[in-house]
């Protein structure tokens, strides 16, 4: 069998070990890590999204599988640090200030990253001068928040009235998340999206980045 | 009356089917067998680094009026407007699975187990509504034994945050109950510390008064919709106009 076909298999399985030697194993073969990256890992994360969508797998599986992703992904990063690992573009998350919740978001930053996205995670409590400052600094294309506690919904939309402030809504697009938070609410603050699980928060990013 | 309970961990261990729930897995549904294994480290983990503490206090209807139309935020018309002022008796609760659990569900996190990190986190969140019930269970029995509760009698809990009742409200809460004494604390955003965290208040009394449904305006935004459950342990399998059966 292709090896990056085995690796995309094995990663489906959510078998980390082998991933990880079959990685090695492709370096070694000297095929280009960009291939190897694309084929064997985003690939195979790929098809574990779409079966997650279609409820054949369960979320555990996916995680299990992310995890196998990684463990390649750490093999491959040395080899991209002239030129950087390709990215679909760069997304900073966090929950928003005032909230500790971090399970939604470190899911959806874990889907971004099988997705080739570059993730940059502010972690939890975060405010929103740090989350347009970040997004400055790292030239990001999307700012995703996450809230669990409708006190701290608020703090969603300062981050959306501070970027219009600095005059970066159409740069630095926002996505919005959270047991509380609904479609019209993300319409109201003027979010340019909203995420109702950690899929759909891919596939929306996706569509704000590239158009997909 | 104010009382600290200590909840051994072995005491409040959550069920398989409720802990699969959250991790989208439907009732009946056989997961794989790598989604077992993760399901029993995850509550071994639960049993090694859970510490189940819980703080009780009865409180007066007027007293409890006071706490909750707390900061006065609530919604104009909830459930709890119309249950607790028929109540017999009334307890605020707080309750935690202590701050250990959390720490290592992050640990878990920041070494790629996502998947252990997340198992552990659902088992954690069972574990905390279990360790509620057990307190709930224990007010409840204190009635029994003292002969206040008959068959016609039934318990409900509530907490700020849900069903009308501003997550403000913990605030009033706290100055009453003062649930710090086991290490929980209050953050600005009314949110507790440890985040494996309960608090509210228990209602005893006659079963009909615990019964609503659930089509309040802020119903339509609720995702879990698990009063109708509650209602529905309450007054057994023929629903609640049958009145009959204890709890």
């Amino acid at each position: 069998m292709d090896i990056l076909k085995e690796m995309s298999e094995c990663l489906q399985q959510g078998d980390d070990e082998k991933v990880s030697a079959l990685t090695k194993r492709a370096i070694e073969e000297k095929i280009p890590p960009k291939k190897i990256l694309e084929s064997g890992l985003i690939g195979g994360m790929n098809i574990i999204g779409e079966k997650y969508k279609a409820h054949e797998i369960f979320l555990p599986q996916v995680l299990l599988a992310a995890k196998a992703m990684y463990a390649g992904m750490d093999l491959l990063k040395p080899m991209f640090i002239k030129e950087g690992m390709p990215t679909l573009g760069k997304v900073v998350i966090g929950s928003v200030q005032g909230d500790l919740h971090d399970i939604g978001k470190n899911l959806v930053g874990i889907m971004l990253k099988g997705a080739g996205f570059e993730v940059i995670d502010l972690g939890n409590n975060v405010p929103p001068e740090r989350f347009v400052e970040t997004a400055k600094e790292e030239d990001a294309a999307v700012i995703g928040m996450s809230a669990l506690l409708t006190t701290t919904m608020p703090a969603m939309q300062r981050t959306v009235d501070l970027l219009k402030e600095e005059g970066l809504e159409g740069r630095i697009k926002t996505i919005i998340g959270g047991a509380p938070v609904s479609k019209e609410f993300a319409q109201k603050i003027g979010a340019n999206a909203y995420g109702y699980d950690s899929t759909n928060a891919v596939e929306s990013v996706k569509k704000l980045v590239i158009g997909l | 009356m104010r009382e600290i309970i200590e909840i051994p961990a072995n005491d409040i261990k959550p069920c398989r089917e409720d802990v699969l729930k959250i991790q989208g897995i439907p009732p009946g549904k056989k997961p794989p067998e790598k989604v077992q294994t993760l399901f029993t480290k995850a509550m071994d983990l639960s049993l090694m680094f859970s510490q189940p503490r819980g703080i009780i206090s009865d409180i007066s209807i007027p007293e409890f009026e006071a706490v909750y139309h707390g900061e006065g935020l609530n919604e104009k018309r909830t459930p709890l407007d119309e249950i607790f002022t028929k109540a017999d008796d009334l307890a605020l609760f707080a309750v935690t699975l202590g701050e250990r659990v959390t720490k290592k569900i992050d640990q878990l996190f920041g070494a790629n187990e996502f998947a252990l990190g997340n198992m552990l986190d659902s088992v954690a969140s069972v574990g905390t509504d279990k360790v509620a019930d057990s307190v709930e269970n224990r007010f409840f029995n204190q009635f029994l034994k003292k002969g206040k509760i008959n068959s016609s009698t039934g318990i409900s809990r509530f907490s700020p945050g849900y069903c009308g009742w501003h997550m403000s409200g913990q605030k009033k809460l706290f100055d009453f109950l003062h649930p710090e004494k086991i290490g929980i604390t209050l953050l600005d955003s009314f949110l507790m510390k440890p985040l494996k965290s309960i608090s509210g208040v228990i209602v005893v009394g006659e079963k009909e008064i615990h019964d609503f449904e659930d089509s309040y305006p802020f119903c339509s935004e609720c995702r879990s919709h698990s009063c109708r459950d509650r209602i529905k342990a309450l007054f057994g399998e023929s629903g609640p106009n049958s009145k009959k059966g204890a709890m």
